[in-house]
């Protein structure tokens, strides 16, 4: 047996630590008042920092600041970085410009979708990509065959969402100037106070919104440049967590892999995977392109008729249809369930994502949902109309006005 | 003479459960069971004074909970508190720990590999794929594939539904997984050599195979299709030690007024007029019954609980063929004191759960070599486990039992076993051990060392064998224990079996004995009092 | 540019002349493309040495399947010996073992083990003719089945069944999936017999007697004994070659040797052409491959144009080669104690127990070479002594166990492996290295480069379960047919895998045949 040489690059892991801090955690737990954490893929992440309504209408009506560290990042680099990332996901990479930002998902061999995330043309040949889950192991599995280097780099760069109608004031007040010339999905860079920083004009929130990129020895600094608007008195700017972007990106009809729909490699039973089509993704889908994973299944099902559809619905009333059962009529059979749904503030009503069965390709014609509220530790039973939304239940002309109003 | 409705021969945890399930059902019971207590291989004894050993099998997850509800064994004094995370101890001085926290147990796999902290997950979800696929059918009886009747047709049309619930290329990747080795199968997942050989690890226990042979990828499953509360794959003690299952369930039989007899070894089975009419005990007395029912081996069954004029003759060469080879030793320790680990953190949970010293592939593999060659393994791997962490019962306080299940010993070594072998076999496995604890060795009280040789003195099964008959291909499903034998029916009429030796196999798992339960039940046209199985649907 | 064909068959191996001969004789315009200087792949002739010539790496026909003979009218009896060829196990002592088709005779086996091999081999032989139906078939898919998938394994059910009778049926049903060790240990008594049966169980895989599955490989070698055509042809393997190369070039196939591929061009999903080392590109409607399918698809088609999880699985087929070929050209008959130079003219093998065959297989496990390996030796010469200079022999042998991953690399440890080899030859055949004149080495490693086969595996891949039937080469291209539309495969990665059998050839024409792709 071998001398006990313990290699020293790998110590142990704190086995106290349940969830890992982000390199905002100081600032994260001075700012959290009610302390209420919950996991983004194992980090310590705020829920709530105060209450739920003050970060939903931070983000709306005027500015609110996220910890992004969590989302899983990957650095994908090499000479075949493109055709390598082209092959990966349904959309045409090769029509990503430099410091451009894209959406993006990607399928397993059966067309089945696997994440979905952001590529960032970071230079030529040089690319970042966030995802939702780890994805470390399907973006190796997909490198055979490529001259391609794949690095996660999820700990490696700290990053703040900075979301809602002022940010982009508020940031150039902070001295991130020129700003307000990036266009939605583009990438801008700057050195501010000897902090490097990356800025993209992307978010998950529907509104104006900007993401501000930075090596995470910086990161309190960071912070505490972009607080500091706050507290010169000039802008409100609020530290929102987990609840208040769920609200909003529900309003904003984006999905949410895992809550939405069974991720491919983490669905057991075999009809619980979705592909893009079966969630109104389709247009993510370019069969014209060269091959990527799942193209030839897609081009199959494409044949046929839609079996079922992820679909955004206004749902009537004021009752929660949190977890309910879908029917065509009152009473009638099922055809679906509630995913994802939330109580607007805004449009002060129910809006939800659901998947629902489609006959020969066409949605219901009436939906109903059949919602199980309590009041006062009774229960009641009720039916709601649902009708299907074409588009995002909330979008505003500000997200996408360059350069952005004022507020 | 006495007569009664079944008579049971051995009171295993299959026994047990084949004779509680026929008492529900109202029929009068005799249990017989040649050692002075019951349990068989399930078991708690107190070999060192003031120590309860579980010494033969040692962990719970296996277990029904299907049978665990319909036989009431909470009330009965069962208890099985869920283990705790398990480590591999590596050479280098460094460890893989799997913790409880999903967060944590991910973080250290990263620290191994961060590509492997992701494969764990795809690994996860397919293992999970196959595990449901498996699951559904423990309790239930497998069809003959030779045979026209409706009902195996109809069991035959069901399994290929469940088959059919399976995606095309899942189906080709559920046959892959039947048929491959561990090590090739997990290296579709993992790169890192610790990682690979601690999830390997389940996949060689009680088989004659090693980690490269094809096949042993099941043998995963059948340590990780268990589960604890709803979480498949995890282990759990009872308290008070093993025997405590069987307590439990020979408490819930006797309160449907089942008979147990202990000290009563069987010679025969009785047969008239090709018709198992009773039993025959070593002391000459003669119980008749309309059932009787072999909890022996198949191996014991028939070639010495049965007289071969009884029997068919191809049976008797498939009952000589019938491979139950022991593969098992088993060490069990009274220490003084709790032992150190220094390679792991202070505080850290990773001793209360399966502990492990072997890290990779190969030495997996060269410990499988030296059993082939009738040797035991030098360089063991051991399933250790510390139960008096958690249990107040087994030991007193502040001193600890310690089982160390051991991977590879084999039946016979060169020149017969002698009890000085026997102690040199202990000794590379207190080695092991040693090295990874420094303290250890000054801490053993008592150490009972038991190779297949014992296993089969003391407890009766055949050539030491932990699952009554080796787990491979030709002897599962339809297979179990012979082609044309496979649904707990014996040769003769009103002759059954219910032991491991059956569908699905063993384990401490108590399906086989109800399964066979079923059966007699519906050849006697009773009621059946057998669970079905909870849907993971 | 050159004008545009119907099929252009990459690889000139026996089963691509097969498979382009069905194509041309139903009237499609073929062409073979041949990396070396003649066609035959696995099964030619070279020469070594100056003046000797050998088969180059196949140096035994096992089975030649008869169908395919009749259906292309091949002749190979002219190169068969009058005697019919038998397997004699060496042993030490020189009480050596016989095994023929049906008896087995020496003097150590029992009447009771002589009554059992007849009675095994009868047996196992129902069960390999059993299979028949899925032998000569594409291998149905298991879901999503056509109506040839269903009648496939309504036949394969029948046969099982109603063949082979409930009690075959079901012990087939247990035997199966297991290991030949257990089975022969049922069987016989004598430890010799159990030797040179587990030894066919084996050769040419990565397998010991006790790796389960051998029961299976035990099968796929009866079902070419099924076949009648055992022998060690005069002249070489190459001979056969050169029967199939005529039978080719007379149904019109046309045959461009020295000329390697470079590329299988795809465009729009489907493949339309190869491109040349030479730059050159050529045209067809659909393009088949005798290639590995690693080869086929990673180097000649490409990840960029197949999903990432097919190329992982088509990555990880276990393909290493296990074997080494060697050939020795001698001035002197080596004197076998025992044996008479007539018998010398019979397969020879070296596996005097299942326990050495194990021992041999143990050191490949851990990328080591047997230190004990087991050989199957044959000498050419005696029975076609036109292959040697006059009075000189040859001796070609497979030595099991080379793995082609060998710890440390193969260019070390040559010398001692070779050593290894002539030492156990010696064992038996004391004057056999001073016998020597030269000798030639073949590792896996070299078998790769030289045969164009990655991994230098003879059956260009394990014939374990997981890679056999619906899963050869792996599952999403079991059926001959690639996921690229127009790509086909028709090697020994195919069902039902290698040998010289011509048998993956034959099902690959048929299903293209039936396609539709060729209009």
């Amino acid at each position: 047996m071998s001398a006990f040489d313990v290699n020293e690059n790998v110590s142990p892991i704190n086995f106290k630590e349940v969830l890992q801090p982000s390199p905002f955690q100081s600032r994260i737990d001075e700012y959290g008042i009610v302390q209420e954490w919950m996991s983004w893929n194992g980090y310590k992440t705020a829920r709530v920092f105060d209450t739920l309504a003050s970060e939903y209408f931070a983000i709306r009506s005027t500015c609110g600041v996220m910890d992004l560290t969590p989302m899983e990042k990957y650095r994908i680099s090499g000479p075949d970085a493109l055709t390598y990332l082209n092959r990966l996901v349904t959309r045409d990479i090769t029509l990503l410009k430099p410091n451009r930002v894209t959406y993006v998902i990607w399928c397993n061999d059966e067309g089945k979708v696997l994440d979905d995330g952001t590529v960032f043309h970071l230079q030529n040949g040089d690319y970042r990509l966030c995802s939702q889950h780890h994805q470390l192991d399907w973006l190796l599995l997909s490198s055979l065959g490529f001259d391609v280097t794949i690095e996660k780099e999820t700990h490696d760069v700290a990053a703040l969402a900075v979301q809602g109608p002022t940010s982009c004031a508020a940031l150039m007040e902070a001295g991130l100037v020129d700003i307000d010339r990036l266009k939605p999905f583009d990438i801008g860079y700057m050195t501010l106070n000897g902090m490097e920083l990356m800025i993209s004009r992307t978010g998950f929130t529907g509104d104006l919104g900007y993401e501000v990129w930075t090596h995470p020895d910086r990161a309190l600094d960071l912070w505490d440049l972009i607080f500091s608007v706050k507290e010169q008195g000039l802008f409100d700017i609020r530290p929102t967590g987990l609840g208040a972007l769920d609200m909003v990106r529900i309003e904003a009809g984006f999905i949410m892999p895992g809550d939405d729909f069974n991720t491919a490699e983490t669905a057991v039973r075999a009809d619980r995977v979705r592909s893009p089509y079966e969630l109104g993704l389709g247009w993510l889908v370019d069969l014209e392109k060269p091959y990527f994973t799942g193209k030839q299944a897609l081009i199959a099902e494409n044949t046929e008729p839609a079996k079922q559809r992820l679909v955004r619905l206004v749902v009537e009333g004021n009752k929660p249809p949190m977890d309910a059962f879908l029917y065509d009529q009152k009473g009638g059979s099922r055809i679906g369930t509630i995913k994802s749904c939330v109580w607007s503030p805004i449009l002060k009503t129910n809006v939800a994502l659901a998947d629902i069965e489609f006959q020969k390709g066409s949605a219901p014609i009436e939906i109903w949902a059949e919602i199980y509220y309590q009041k006062e530790l009774e229960w009641r039973a009720t039916w709601a109309r649902c009708n299907i939304s074409k588009k995002p239940f909330w979008a505003h002309p500000r997200s996408s006005i360059t350069p952005p109003q004022k507020f | 003479m006495t007569n009664y409705d079944a008579i049971i021969v051995g009171a295993g945890h299959n026994g047990l459960t084949n004779a509680a399930f026929l008492a529900k059902a109202g029929l009068d019971v005799l249990v017989l069971e040649k050692n002075s207590y019951v349990g068989g291989a399930t078991a708690s004894l107190e070999l060192h004074s003031d120590w309860k050993y579980s010494n033969c099998s040692y962990v719970c997850s296996l277990f029904r909970p299907e049978i665990y509800q319909a036989l009431d064994l909470g009330r009965h004094g069962l208890e099985v508190v869920p283990l705790q995370g398990s480590v591999t101890f590596k050479q280098n001085g460094d460890y893989l720990g799997s913790y409880h926290q999903p967060s944590v147990r991910r973080r250290e796999i990263a620290r191994h590999s961060k590509r492997d902290a992701d494969a764990a997950i795809r690994f996860d979800a397919d293992l999970m794929k196959w595990c449901r696929l498996i699951r559904g059918f423990l309790l239930r009886t497998p069809p003959d594939p030779a045979s026209f009747k409706v009902r195996d047709a109809m069991e035959f049309a069901y399994l290929l539904k469940r088959f059919y619930s399976l995606s095309e290329s899942q189906i080709y990747e559920f046959i892959r997984f039947f048929t491959m080795s561990i090590a090739e199968y997990l290296e579709q997942y993992f790169e890192s050599d610790v990682i690979l050989a601690h999830f390997s690890g389940g996949s060689i226990i009680g088989t004659g195979l090693g980690v490269y042979s094809p096949g042993t990828a099941y043998v995963l499953l059948h340590h990780a299709m268990g589960d604890v509360d709803g979480n498949v794959g995890s282990w759990g003690f009872a308290r008070g030690g093993m025997g405590s299952v069987s307590a439990a369930i020979a408490s819930s039989f006797q309160a449907h007024g089942g008979v147990i007899r202990t000290d009563a070894e069987v010679k025969k089975i009785v047969v008239k007029g090709r018709r198992a009419v009773g039993v025959m005990l070593a002391n000459g007395e003669q119980i008749n019954a309309k059932a009787v029912v072999s909890n022996l081996d198949a191996k014991r069954t028939f070639l010495s609980l049965m007289d071969s004029a009884d029997l068919p003759a191809d049976l008797v060469t498939r009952a000589k063929n019938f491979k139950i080879r022991g593969s098992s030793g088993k060490v069990n320790i009274a220490l003084d004191g709790m032992p150190d680990f220094p390679a792991i953190p202070k505080g850290s949970p990773l001793t209360l759960g399966h502990m492990h010293f072997t890290d990779t592939l190969e030495r997996l593999e060269r410990a499988y070599d030296d059993w082939k060659d009738d040797r035991w393994s030098h360089d063991p791997y051991v399933d250790m486990v510390i139960p008096t962490q958690y249990d107040p019962t087994m030991a007193p306080p502040g001193k600890h039992m310690m089982s160390v299940f051991v991977q590879y010993c084999p039946v016979e070594v060169e020149g017969g076993w002698t009890n000085g072998k026997r102690d040199a076999f202990g000794a590379a496995v207190i080695n092991q051990i040693g090295d990874y604890s420094p303290n250890f060795k000054d801490l053993i009280l008592h150490a009972e060392i038991r190779t297949p040789r014992e296993l089969e003195a003391e407890v009766g099964l055949t050539e030491g064998n932990i699952f009554q008959g080796e787990l491979t291909l030709d002897q599962l499903m339809f297979n179990r224990p012979f082609p044309g034998y496979a649904q707990y029916r014996g040769p003769v009429k009103n002759m059954y079996m219910c032991s491991s030796s059956n569908h699905p196999g063993g384990g401490v798992m108590g399906a086989p004995g109800a399964n066979s339960a079923r059966e007699i039940l519906l050849d006697l046209g009773r009621a059946d009092t057998t669970p079905e199985d909870f849907s993971d649907d | 540019m050159t004008k545009p064909v119907s099929v252009v068959l990459v690889g000139g191996g026996h089963n691509g002349l097969i498979c382009a001969t069905y194509l041309a004789k139903s009237g499609y315009d073929v062409q073979i493309l041949e990396a070396r200087e003649s066609v035959g792949g696995g099964a030619s002739s070279i020469k070594f040495g100056g003046d000797y010539t050998v088969s180059g790496l196949a140096h035994i026909l096992y089975g030649l399947n008869t169908k395919v003979c009749k259906d292309l009218g091949l002749d190979i009896s002219a190169l068969k010996s009058s005697e019919p060829l038998n397997t004699i196990s060496l042993q030490l002592d020189g009480n050596h073992i016989t095994l023929g088709l049906e008896a087995v005779l020496g003097e150590m086996i029992s009447s009771k083990d002589q009554q059992a091999y007849r009675t095994f081999k009868r047996e196992f032989r129902g069960y390999a003719e059993a299979l028949e139906p899925l032998m000569m078939n594409t291998p149905p898919r298991l879901k999503d089945m056509d109506r040839k998938d269903k009648f496939t394994l309504a036949k394969l059910g029948w046969s099982l069944r109603f063949g082979l009778g409930a009690k075959s049926m079901r012990e087939f049903l247990r035997v199966g999936g297991i290991n030949i060790y257990d089975v022969l240990n049922e069987v016989f008594d004598n430890s010799a017999l159990k030797g040179a049966v587990s030894f066919d169980a084996v050769l040419g895989q990565h397998m010991g007697p006790r790796t389960p599955n051998t029961v299976l490989t035990y099968l796929q070698r009866l079902w070419g004994e099924c076949q009648d055509t055992q022998m060690i042809p005069k002249g070489g393997m190459g001979k056969i070659s050169e029967i199939l190369e005529k039978a080719a070039i007379d149904a019109g196939v046309k045959i461009r040797t020295g000329v390697k591929v470079k590329k299988i061009c795809v465009a729009h999903g489907h493949s339309d052409g190869v491109v040349l080392e030479s730059g050159e590109h050529v045209e067809a409607s659909i393009v088949v491959s005798n290639a590995d399918a690693k080869t086929t698809l990673l180097d000649l088609v490409g990840a960029p144009q197949l999903d990432a999880m097919f190329c992982n699985r088509v990555n990880s087929i276990r393909q290493n080669g296990d074997v080494a070929k060697l050939h020795f050209a001698l001035n002197d008959l080596p004197n076998f104690k025992g044996l008479s130079p007539q018998e010398l003219q019979h397969r020879l093998i070296v596996a005097p127990d299942m326990r050495y065959v194990e021992h041999a297989f143990n050191h490949s496990k851990y990328g080591e070479f047997s230190q004990h390996p087991v050989l199957e030796i044959i000498i050419p010469t005696i029975g076609d002594s036109a292959s040697a200079p006059e009075g000189h022999h040859i001796m070609s042998v497979s030595a099991s166990f080379a793995p082609y991953d060998l710890k440390g690399g193969w260019s070390d440890s040559r010398r001692a492996f070779l050593n290894r080899v002539i030492e156990t030859i010696d064992q038996y055949a004391p004057n056999f290295s001073s016998s020597i004149v030269t000798s030639d080495l073949l590792t896996p490693l070299d078998i790769e480069e030289q045969y164009n086969i990655a991994g230098g595996h003879w059956h260009h891949g394990e014939l374990s379960i997981d890679q056999s039937f619906m899963m050869r080469p792996v599952h999403g291209s079991a059926q001959y047919q690639t996921p690229i539309k127009g790509l086909y495969l028709c090697g020994a990665a195919t069902h039902p895998g290698g040998g010289i059998t011509g048998m993956p050839g034959h099902n690959a024409a048929q299903r293209i045949l039936s396609s539709g792709d060729l209009g």
